[in-house]
């Protein structure tokens, strides 16, 4: 994986100087809190209902096992012993004191890390593919324009202050583990359609999508550029949106709502016009520096002639070795998924001994790598399939044996009323509900790949809009109510999840998930997913079982 | 009302700046102010009799003006363009390297905030309109010329 020069080194020791400063300021009384919002918001700092949450950054969901280890040591004395992985495969942490966040950005940055622009109005963390350099699949790694991507737009002077957040996603396989087209702008490698470019990569491009109050699926704004003008490509786009975009409102600035508004044809148009001159700056890296970053992204000496056979007679181990173990690209390996979905816990949390023992899997087993994924999972992407039953027995003794990848209990929860300011309703309890209640390991088999995806208010962090089945809460009328979504899908088959009808109380929607999901079962035709039957059956297949 | 801060050593321009429609409809102006929603390419066709282009920010948060002196430098103005309204010295080092290189702020500045941000980053990752030379031409010192 990438490792930082003195280059990088001195930029996040730099940025680290500055927010200790910062802070010092606003301890000193020399900044209000309305003065120093905007600062801290640079860096990954929120005033959330109880304490300050800090973001942490893991770029395109990478890291190694010492980077684990901070972040495990990170929680232990400066929080309460765990963290929390995020939907764009950030880590937060919930319960953090101002005057100790400049020391915990100085550890981080030992280790390569930071909290840069995970919050704000800025160019986020980078999401990708939780497989890349692993998956069977893949045309090729994607990281090494997502690093290209991250340095471009790090302290990015043009768009100091963009009319809101950027979420920018990479890929490289037509099967979609990233949620691509609910980004801002997001990019899939593809081969070039020109038969003549044999063998030659470009991006397939998208932009406009996202979710929040006013949800859009991006569109596919070009079929084709070459890998060596991304950069330009991205300015062009963040240009015309920084120019153009409403100022007037919050709740309309996101880059969807331009597009949206200008149309399709209109926006292409405009950043078609724009790319072509910044063509003429020479704004891209070379292709030597692309060589220099994608050296450190060259595959791990994977050994050959590796026993492909796994004992599967341990029936435990077989269920979870065909829920959580993915094809690997090297003969021989496999990818392994860690499931932070244990029964009725909190889906994405991680105590700071349960990273520890990860860190020491990835060390051992895995070419110490490690991957976080949007869906709150983790992942070692590289492990030797006679390895497999070591590291499912260590994981199992930790309480990460779960096997429900993608299964009903395998649920995406924003931290709610929990701990947000912004929530109108709890997620968190409610997930752990409905993982109580489909907890049965058959019935959950049973089901089959159903994604529920709760968010505790219309800012949808919790992609409840991607949800097969979603679930927002609402206030209403002072108390915690809840809507009932369907049909919504972050996989390649992109769709919108539409609400079903009246909201319930908090009970009120288990029941009625529960009914939604027998109500699949009992339609199902042989083969399909839950996904599958809504699509062929519509609201109204559904919507009688639940409202009876 | 405190002196400008100012990065430049030709002389002040004194005369009032004109909105942008003004200025395009008379030919002896030679200062525009431009509000945060202004076309700037606009100004293309008579950038050589304008001495002072000002770029409003009527609120912080609005980043549309960071375009606007970007756009003019890759225009080729060399003319000062000046950052007025609600402009905080957290951000001056990056304003600078949009263009910027005289200021106006509604609050002055103190000095010593000024040299902290313009003196945080020892580098830069990427080209904008001024000389500083990016992190990955450094990397490849056959880059650094061109």
């Amino acid at each position: 994986m990438y490792k930082y020069d003195q280059y990088d080194h001195a930029m996040v020791r730099a940025r680290v100087e500055e927010f200790r400063d910062q802070t010092r300021r606003r301890i000193e009384g020399k900044l209000n809190d309305d003065q120093f919002k905007p600062l801290r918001l640079k860096n990954g700092l929120y005033l959330q209902l109880h304490a300050y949450m800090l973001r942490v950054a893991i770029p395109y969901g990478t890291l190694n096992s010492s980077q684990m280890r901070t972040l495990a040591h990170i929680a232990r004395k400066y929080d309460r012993g765990y963290g929390h992985f995020t939907t764009r495969q950030n880590i937060q942490y919930n319960w953090i004191k101002l005057e100790e966040a400049p020391d915990i950005l100085a550890e981080l940055a030992e280790v390569e890390m930071h909290a840069i622009q995970t919050s704000g109005e800025s160019i986020r963390n980078i999401s990708a593919d939780q497989y890349a350099g692993a998956a069977a699949d893949e045309i090729v790694d994607p990281r090494p324009w997502a690093e290209m991507i991250r340095q471009m737009t790090t302290f990015m002077p043009e768009f100091s202050y963009l009319p809101r957040k950027f979420k920018i996603a990479v890929i490289a396989t037509a099967a979609d583990r990233a949620a691509l087209r609910w980004h801002d702008f997001a990019v899939r490698i593809v081969k070039s359609p020109n038969e003549n470019g044999a063998g030659e990569i470009g991006f397939e491009v998208y932009a406009g999508g996202g979710m929040g109050r006013t949800p859009f699926i991006a569109y596919k704004i070009r079929d084709f550029l070459p890998t060596s003008q991304i950069l330009s490509y991205l300015q062009a786009v963040l240009r015309v949106w920084n120019r153009n975009a409403r100022r007037d409102n919050i709740h309309k600035q996101r880059m969807k709502i331009l597009v949206h508004e200008l149309g399709e044809e209109e926006f292409r148009r405009q950043v078609e016009e724009e790319f072509q001159h910044f063509l003429t700056l020479g704004d891209d890296f070379p292709q030597a520096e692309y060589d220099r970053i994608a050296a450190y992204f060259a595959p791990p000496p994977f050994e050959t002639g590796l026993n492909e056979d796994i004992d599967r007679s341990d029936p435990d181990f077989a269920l979870w070795l065909d829920r959580q173990v993915a094809a690997h690209k090297a003969p021989g390996y496999a990818i392994v998924n860690i499931s932070l979905k244990p029964t009725g816990q909190i889906p994405g949390d991680i105590s700071a001994d349960q990273m520890d023992l990860v860190a020491d899997l990835a060390e051992r087993y895995s070419f110490d790598e490690l991957r976080a994924t949007h869906a709150q999972n983790l992942v070692l992407p590289h492990v030797k399939k006679q390895d497999l039953c070591q590291v499912w027995t260590a994981l199992n003794e930790a309480g990460l044996g779960e096997a429900n990848l993608d299964l009903v209990t395998d649920i995406i929860a924003c931290p709610g009323l929990d701990y947000c300011s912004l929530a109108n309703a709890r997620s968190i309890p409610l997930a752990q509900k409905l993982s109580e209640r489909f907890a049965d390991p058959a019935r959950q088999e049973d089901v089959g790949e159903l994604k529920i995806k709760i968010s505790g208010c219309i800012n949808a962090c919790g992609h409840h809009h991607a949800g097969n089945i979603g679930i927002l809460g609402v206030d209403r009328k002072g108390s915690e109510s809840y809507q009932l979504l369907l049909g919504g899908s972050g996989d390649e088959d992109t769709t919108q999840a539409k609400i079903a009808g009246p909201g319930f109380d908090e009970s009120g929607i288990v029941d009625a998930v529960e009914r939604a999901v027998d109500r699949y079962v009992q339609i199902r035709e042989p083969g399909e997913r839950f996904i599958d039957t809504y699509r062929r059956v519509g609201m109204d297949g559904f919507k009688e079982a639940i409202y009876g | 009302m405190a002196e400008p801060l100012r990065f430049r050593d030709d002389a002040v321009p004194d005369e009032p700046a004109v909105s942008l429609d003004a200025f395009l409809d008379q030919s002896n102006a030679a200062s525009v102010r431009l509000e945060a929603g202004d076309d700037v390419r606009r100004l293309g066709p008579v950038l050589d009799r304008i001495r002072l282009i000002e770029v409003d920010f009527p609120k912080f948060r609005d980043g549309r003006g960071f375009s606007s002196a970007r756009i003019l430098r890759e225009m080729g103005y060399t003319g000062e363009i000046k950052a007025t309204g609600d402009v905080l010295v957290d951000l001056v080092f990056f304003m600078r390297r949009c263009g910027f290189d005289s200021f106006a702020p509604n609050v002055p500045f103190n000095d010593d905030d000024v040299q902290a941000a313009l003196t945080r980053y020892p580098y830069v990752y990427q080209d904008a309109a001024d000389p500083a030379v990016p992190i990955w031409r450094l990397r490849h010192p056959e880059f650094q010329n061109g």
